[in-house]
């Protein structure tokens, strides 16, 4: 916009964005007459970003390619990956909310612990947390043992401990947790896949 | 597929603007229907009669592709003749037990295994033990194993033999006529009619038909049997390993094909190798050969090195040949250990420990008030997720704790929540539903003390062997004796605190396979030992880091590479994006037409090329014919594209590995306002059910006075905005926003029969529970004609529960427990209920309420009609079939 255009419309007594377009001929208002200042000194996030991973939408089993645009270590953005066979830069309602999924204030960040019969959570530090549940899972293995079933079957197995979850984990961690758990003889364990 | 997978979508949009005609069957019009050419609305859980309408529209005109069908299916296969089909039995297969209500599929076999001495060797796993097979859902040879039939049944390639597949098949579905779609489906048979044209005149050698399924198909007491209809339909009308064939199963989470490939399953381990049984598993060599199964054709042939590799991986050093690599090591099942069973267990107090790992059964699984009552019930649960979820909330504000259940001063469970972190706050692969791998990176420290999966098993393992370190305990060997070594990094305090993130690429070469002894990653999963000298964790995903490279990581532009686009991620196995794919070329390797070219045979270099990786041995030429009494790998001709079933042709009909019969035939589902008016056998006579006071099902339509009770029929669905049981949408502010409550959508004609208002409270009522919503009176939804009747059907997202931003009561507490006897599935698609205008009860009246309707219907006490209604003549000859020598120990008949 030019200066001397910006101040005959800061002059002008109506300044209608209505007036502004005809008196610009742009009728649509789709060009100057709504542009700012403001607007021309705005940038993409996507063009800040100190870098850009690769990533993969956490929603459905369509598995669109993201670009996770970061920025002072914060997630400032993420896209559909436009170079995907799959999606080609598409995203759905979800998968473009997928940025406030991510950086939500409601998300957790401490433990949080509620006692037997307590009435409110508590916060427990991490390691803390960690040693309580690994002391609980030797108990309950010790306590739920069965070297041979009621048939006399060798089973050498627990049936005190269960698991169930989650579709969206990654194929490593369900490797690591069917390791850990048939290891410790627990079989209950499930996973959204059968639901 | 609009609304579930609206990206996905976007290739049927493309797929139309070059000509395809679309299809939607849905008893609901949705944005899916809006761009198909044909709405078709059907009503729920009639989609067997629906699919088998069109099988016998395809058999009495003779419209199968013959060549395909001939060369590539057992269409010519010849059944014993002892083999009863439900025409002649009341809706029973020839073999049924009433007493533990599963069948000996001895008559159903090929017709030389009927012979003396020949049935051990072609039915090594599945004669006479179904009952226990229903129990671990081990049926189907655990999901993905092939048939394991001799490798040369007879045949009659003429296809007029009377009890040849085909024409077996021919009476089996004859009775599916269009008036009969008609009375069951409530389609008319102009609709009907319309889609058999499209589909057949779509097929063949110049074009194909894909098959798209959601996987609200496998939630029905007969969901393996809706898939098997229409693989038969595909395999009839040559669609199957093509491409633009096929069948999609559009799955709804990101990992969860990954989540079967390596699952976290009770009764499989990664690879599909079955979990251990103390019954049939008592030494490696049992547990090898009842997936390798000797003397049938195929891949499955090489079971030894797929297993020994996985326990080299699980045990490392200690895995030795002496020891059968730590075989003796592996817990071992006995019966059901499914989620709803193990449920069912915690409201009795057997379980102490559960973790639930991003997932939200108290709103996403079946019978909602079943699973907090059993949570309610534990010693200690771990909760790890991205925010504070309904199952982790339970005690102090489940709508147990309204109605006075849960006492939260009362309820012992100690409950941890540890914040998970986020998709992009670490480093993995997904599997998404095509089988393809793609890694992630990680993109940012996940915040405060939220953590990986990876890292929170990696370092459980650690503390609980270090707990048990210098045991002497012969019980906790398999524990300290586990390879248990990642590299960590990371943040490095954690990592100098011994708090380290392990490296997911470490866990994928191991999941990959490596030498033992110079630690080279595996090509693939034909370089797998059987001798321990390479180990690898899952053997269908061999090759995902063949060369040292994380393959799933590749992301060369579609704009670089061909339509099939190979070098972007990596789909298991070998790369192949199409299963089966040589069926894509005729019986002399040539493509069946130049427009449909894929996969052929190249006579100058004497090897298979195309445009994918050829899902056949790369040399073996079309020509070749095997050798007399071979089997594995060298059993499998030139002209057998199915190269994991044990004949190496496409199953249309399936002598063994189902629980409920080797040919799908239409049954009620459990809760039906009507009759089976094919048979006597009302519902899917081997579904596995618990029945107890607390999981009613309600009545079926023989008791006339109670069916009153809960006339609709209901059923549940996605929306677009929203995921699952909203644990990952409800709490974020646009997709609150953007659909904030809870509704119940109904027909004009139903709001005025029930007296309902647009945007006005309703409430659904089932002999579970209770629960309300707003009223959506749309079109979208409409009355059908079924068996002479009106039926309204109702529709519900089944998004909501107490917790996030928009909170509404949860559509899966109106379901009963009642599974697949296949697959353990539950049926959370279909059942009956009743609608009334205005809000539900609150506090303890909502009980008394629901307690009424159950009482009024006469199924309070959990005690309803029998499962088995076939005609006690039909029972008695169908029994006859059966080898009466065959026992069934009492632990079979738990549960059934």
């Amino acid at each position: 916009m030019t200066t001397e255009k910006a101040a005959r419309t800061k002059r002008s007594l109506l300044p209608w964005p209505v007036l502004r377009q005809l008196a610009d001929g742009d009728v649509l208002g789709r060009g100057r007459s709504v542009r700012s200042k403001r607007t021309d000194e705005l940038e993409p996030r996507t063009a800040t970003a100190d870098r850009v991973a690769h990533s993969v939408c956490p929603y459905c089993a369509v598995g669109c390619a993201q670009k996770v645009f970061v920025k002072d270590d914060k997630v400032v953005q993420i896209e559909g990956n436009p170079e995907s066979p799959v999606n080609r830069g598409r995203l759905c309602p979800k998968g473009s909310a997928s940025k406030n999924l991510v950086t939500s204030d409601l998300r957790q960040t401490t433990v949080r612990y509620r006692a037997p019969y307590a009435t409110e959570w508590t916060d427990l530090d991490l390691h803390t947390a960690m040693d309580m549940v690994a002391d609980r899972v030797v108990r309950s293995r010790r306590e739920s043992w069965q070297d041979i079933d009621e048939q006399g079957r060798k089973v050498r197995r627990t049936m005190g401990i269960a698991s169930l979850g989650g579709a969206t984990l990654d194929n490593e961690e369900n490797y690591l947790i069917k390791k850990l758990f048939t290891a410790m003889g627990a079989i209950q364990i499930e996973n959204q896949a059968r639901i | 597929m609009a609304e579930a997978h609206p990206v996905g979508f976007q290739w049927v949009v493309e797929a139309k603007k070059r000509g395809a005609r679309i299809i939607h069957v849905d008893p609901r019009f949705t944005r899916t229907s809006a761009l198909a050419h044909q709405h078709v609305p059907i009503r729920v859980g009639s989609d067997i009669a629906f699919l088998g309408g069109i099988i016998n529209h395809v058999l009495q005109n003779e419209l199968d592709f013959r060549e395909y069908v001939v060369n590539y299916t057992n269409a010519a296969n010849i059944i014993s003749d002892k083999f009863q089909d439900v025409d002649d039995l009341d809706g029973l297969f020839s073999g049924f037990d009433a007493e533990t209500r599963t069948y000996d599929p001895t008559s159903w076999q090929f017709a030389q295994e009927d012979q003396q001495g020949d049935l051990g060797r072609a039915q090594a796993d599945d004669a006479g033990d179904t009952a226990a097979q229903r129990n671990t859902a081990s049926g189907l040879q655990n999901e993905s194993h092939g048939m394991q039939v001799g490798s040369r049944p007879p045949r009659d390639e003429t296809l007029q033999h009377p009890m040849c597949v085909y024409q077996v098949l021919k009476r089996h579905y004859a009775r599916y006529t269009p008036e009969v779609v008609e009375q069951i489906c409530g389609v008319s048979q102009e609709d009907f009619l319309e889609v058999c044209r499209a589909w057949t005149e779509n097929s063949g050698r110049e074009r194909t038909t894909a098959l798209v399924y959601s996987v609200g198909w496998t939630q029905h007491s007969v969901g393996v049997q809706y898939i098997r209809a229409g693989s038969i339909l595909q395999l009839l009308t040559g669609n199957m390993g093509r491409p633009g064939g096929g069948i999609m199963a559009l799955r709804g989470h990101a990992s969860i094909q990954g989540s079967t490939d390596i699952p976290t399953l009770f009764n499989i381990l990664p690879g599909y190798l079955p979990m251990p049984n103390a019954e049939k598993h008592q030494t490696l060599t049992d547990w090898i050969d009842s997936v390798r199964n000797p003397g049938s054709k195929g891949f499955w042939a090489n079971a030894g090195a797929y297993g020994i590799n996985l326990l080299k991986a699980y045990w490392g050093d200690a895995a030795t040949p002496e020891n059968d690599f730590c075989f003796d090591y592996m817990p071992r099942i006995t019966g059901d250990h499914g989620t709803y069973r193990t449920v069912l267990d915690m409201i009795d107090g057997k379980v102490q420990g559960y973790f639930l790992l991003g997932q939200n059964p108290a709103v996403g699984s079946a019978h909602g008030r079943a699973q907090r009552l059993g949570m309610a019930n534990l010693d200690w649960l771990v909760v790890r997720d991205l925010f504070e979820i309904e199952s982790a909330t339970f005690w102090k504000d489940s709508p147990e704790v309204a109605t006075g259940e849960i006492v939260p001063e009362e309820c012992r469970t100690e409950v941890f929540l540890f914040p998970a972190a986020s998709h992009v706050e670490k480093e993995g692969t997904f599997t998404q539903t095509q089988r393809m791998l793609q890694w992630r990176e990680k993109a940012v420290e996940p915040p405060g003390d939220a953590r990986s999966e990876l890292w929170f098993f990696y370092h459980l393992g650690r503390l609980v062997r270090e707990r048990l370190a210098g045991s002497d305990d012969e019980r906790d060997r398999p524990l300290l004796d586990l390879a248990w070594d990642y590299p960590v990094h990371g943040n490095p305090e954690e990592v100098a605190g011994g708090w380290g993130e392990p490296s997911a690429e470490a866990v994928l070469k191991e999941i990959n396979g490596y030498e033992v002894a110079t630690g080279r990653p595996l090509s693939g999963f034909l370089e797998m030992k059987d001798d321990g000298s390479t180990l690898g964790g899952c053997w269908i995903y061999s090759g995902v880091y063949a060369d040292g490279v994380n393959q799933a990581a590749r992301r060369r532009s579609r704009h670089d590479q061909s339509f099939v686009a190979p070098e972007w991620g990596w789909a298991w196995p070998m790369n192949r994006r199409i299963l089966y794919n040589r069926a894509s070329a005729d019986p002399e390797g040539r493509p069946w037409s130049e427009r449909k070219a894929y996969v052929w045979w190249d006579e100058d270099t004497q090897e298979w090329t195309g445009h994918d990786v050829p899902d056949f041995e790369k040399t073996k030429p079309p020509s070749y014919r095997a050798p007399e009494g071979s089997d594995g790998v060298a059993a499998i001709e030139g002209i057998d594209p199915f190269i994991m079933q044990g004949d190496g042709k496409g199953a249309l009909y399936a002598p063994q590995g189902l629980i409920d019969g080797p040919l799908p035939t239409h049954y009620e589902p459990v809760e039906s306002p009507f009759r089976n008016l094919l048979h006597g056998q009302q519902g899917n006579p081997t579904r596995k059910e618990y029945r107890r006071a607390d999981n009613p099902m309600n009545p079926d339509p023989r008791e006339t006075a109670a069916a009153d009770v809960f006339p609709y029929v209901f059923t549940t669905s996605r929306l677009t905005e929203h995921h699952t049981a909203g644990g990952m949408s409800r709490y974020v502010e646009h997709l609150a926003e953007l659909q904030p409550e809870m509704f119940v959508e109904v027909s004009p004609a139903l709001a005025a029969e029930r007296g309902l208002e647009h945007m006005g409270w309703c409430h659904v009522v089932t002999a579970r529970s209770a629960i309300e919503g707003r009223v959506m009176v749309t079109e979208r939804l409409r009355p059908l004609r079924v068996e002479g009747r009106t039926v309204h059907q109702v529709w519900m997202p089944y998004h909501w529960g107490q917790g996030g931003l928009v909170s509404g009561d949860s559509a899966n507490d109106l379901f009963g427990i009642s599974l697949d006897p296949n697959v353990l599935i539950q049926e959370s698609k279909v059942g009956t209920c009743d609608v009334r205008p205005g809000r539900r009860p609150t506090g303890p009246a909502l009980r008394e309420y629901v307690e009424g309707y159950a009482r009024r219907a006469g199924v309070a006490d959990g005690d309803q009609g029998p499962v088995v209604t076939a005609s006690a003549a039909a029972q008695q000859e169908s029994a006859a079939g059966q080898d009466a020598a065959q026992q069934h120990s009492p632990q079979q008949r738990e549960d059934q």
